[in-house]
């Protein structure tokens, strides 16, 4: 099924952030949604998972509106990761996953099915041997994956990541990129909100560049990632090449000067 | 030990409790004359029962409140009196006092319940899609105004007798209740903590924080919509019949989580035993006091609980530094 924002607008009390946003999403593909600070990113992520109700347009799964599913039918489609990845009492990491469940709760506690999807959520992030330690004593990418596996153990077909690399050292970026990765190769359509650039070009397929609350450009990562895109966009001057393995690889030189 | 043991025995102490509260007082009374057809098993009947019932329900109604609400604010200093419903009830109940309406059979509750179901509703529209941040602010707002509304009836009460009468009432008791007060506190406590148990999974999905918590199913209108009828019904029942008791829905909560971690859903229950032992317990403890007036349970659980609590904060700052 197809994941659409048709029209969407948005405004932040009174303050416009979404004009018109048109966008579509395929399962088994890794979209990316970039733009500079403010270009409303996070906001068209939050009208697509149903967190935030636009002015007018609306989001689509399928052929139906996402703000017309039950909270429980949509949480079992869509899974988001909110940005800042906060946990605010130390329960242990495997309850902590067990929350990916909730959707699914039958009043009698976890089921075997709610067990299974829990430990595999566990095992593909590569969190199981801290399963009973409590989250607060967990490092930042430790967290990051605990909290990936609770989305992951709701058994959603999308999901949705608010900057998900945000406070993690190069190497958990790329543990958690891969991770983002695998999941669209299985099938899932994965839609993240980035910064960096350069992971955006080496890990994603399409790419949605938002420039003032409207879509500036959309498709596949080479045709919207391109030097003139970002000048425009970003105001910056970057390079793309490919490297000695034949990836592409985006240099930023600079600041364009105004 | 597990915590489903450990809840057996948190059931065991409180039913041990409720029988020392039953037991407990100037006159003991044993059980072997609990049903004497002479003056004992009179006190116990008409007295000691049902002031031992509303020890169980209202220490378990504080308690559970507390829970459920330093859940909800992700805030472990939140408490009862956070939402204004008990300043409110304690209102309608001064109110009662005021205009002599608690010389009517259910003068005093009807007023303070009346008060509790004005703050209910004021909070609901104060709130309305505002998240626990305009949830708490609400319910300051709606404690200051009754706190004030109650300190401006107690500065015009025509005498002195009645202004006694208010601040005596005012300062939480279980003293001379009668079984008529159980019976019409009792059912609202029931059903207000019957909701407010249901509130477990949806606090615990609270963990990752409100988007968070939507994004997996849980609608938080509804979430609060239960939160403020369970208290409500429960907390309010309770002042109204009790005067304020504090500190039960702060500290219980805290303590549990000492035993059963720190996942909201594990201590709720934990938390309704606790208040009702706690409770129990003190208020078997102001009747043993010697001298010539009980200490008021409320005055007694904040000496009580007080240092205690600084005790708690002490050992947790260790830690911290």
């Amino acid at each position: 099924m197809i994941l659409r924002s048709d029209n969407i607008c948005f405004a932040h009390d009174k303050r416009p952030t979404l004009f018109g946003v048109n966008a579509r999403f395929l399962p088994g593909r890794f979209s990316v949604i970039l733009g500079p600070n403010g270009a409303g990113k996070s906001t068209l992520l939050a009208c697509l998972a149903a967190l935030l109700k636009p002015d007018t347009g609306a989001a689509t799964l399928g052929d139906r509106a996402i703000t017309g599913l039950s909270p429980d039918e949509r949480a079992k489609a869509i899974g988001f990761l909110p940005q800042g990845g906060e946990t605010h009492w130390a329960i242990s990491a495997d309850a902590l996953v067990a929350l990916g469940r909730y959707p699914y709760r039958n009043g009698f506690g976890l089921s075997v099915e709610d067990h299974v999807a829990i430990s595999a959520a566990m095992v593909a992030t590569n969190t199981s041997q801290f399963a009973k330690r409590p989250v607060t004593q967990l490092s930042g990418g430790e967290c990051a994956r605990v909290l990936m596996a609770r989305v992951l153990a709701g058994e959603p077909q999308w999901i949705l990541a608010d900057e998900p690399l945000a406070n993690l050292d190069p190497g958990h970026q790329l543990d958690m990129l891969g991770l983002l990765r695998g999941q669209a190769d299985s099938g899932k359509g994965v839609i993240a909100v980035l910064h960096d650039l350069q992971q955006a070009v080496r890990f994603a397929d399409h790419v949605v560049l938002l420039h003032q609350g409207k879509v500036f450009a959309q498709g596949d990562v080479t045709s919207v990632i391109t030097p003139e895109n970002l000048a425009h966009v970003y105001g910056i001057d970057a390079n793309l090449f490919k490297d000695e393995e034949g990836a592409t690889q985006l240099l930023i030189k600079g600041k364009i000067a105004p | 030990m597990t915590s489903r043991w450990r809840t057996y025995l948190l059931l065991a102490l409180t039913l041990a409790a409720f029988c020392l509260s039953l037991m407990a007082g100037k006159s003991w009374i044993w059980p072997n004359a609990w049903f004497a057809n002479d003056a004992n098993g009179w006190i116990f009947l008409e007295l000691r029962l049902p002031r031992a019932l509303l020890g169980l329900g209202i220490g378990a109604a504080l308690g559970l409140s507390g829970a459920v609400l330093q859940g909800y604010l992700r805030n472990a200093l939140a408490d009862p009196t956070v939402l204004g419903v008990s300043s409110s009830a304690a209102f309608g109940g001064v109110a009662a006092i005021f205009l002599g309406l608690n010389s009517l059979p259910f003068g005093l509750f009807g007023c303070a319940m009346l008060g509790a179901g004005v703050s209910i509703v004021a909070l609901l529209a104060l709130a309305r899609g505002g998240g626990p941040l305009g949830f708490i602010l609400g319910g300051m707002v709606l404690s200051t105004l009754a706190g004030s509304m109650t300190a401006f009836l107690i500065s015009i009460s025509p005498n002195p007798f009645a202004t006694s009468e208010i601040i005596n009432w005012l300062m939480g008791a279980l003293t001379d209740r009668l079984m008529n007060d159980a019976v019409q506190a009792l059912p609202f406590i029931a059903v207000g903590g019957a909701l407010l148990l249901t509130t477990g999974r949806a606090l615990d999905a609270l963990t990752i924080g409100i988007n968070g918590a939507r994004s997996i199913g849980v609608d938080i209108g509804r979430l609060q919509w239960i939160i403020v009828f369970g208290v409500g019904l429960s907390v309010g029942a309770s002042v109204a019949v009790s005067g304020v008791v504090g500190f039960i829905g702060l500290i219980v909560p805290h303590l549990m989580r000492r035993f059963y971690g720190e996942q909201p859903s594990a201590i709720l229950l934990p938390s309704a035993l606790g208040g009702a032992l706690l409770t129990l317990t003190a208020d078997s403890f102001v009747r043993i006091i010697p001298g010539p007036t009980e200490i008021r349970l409320g005055i007694a659980m904040a000496l009580l609980g007080a240092p205690f609590f600084f005790f708690l904060l002490q050992k947790k700052q260790g830690r911290m530094i």
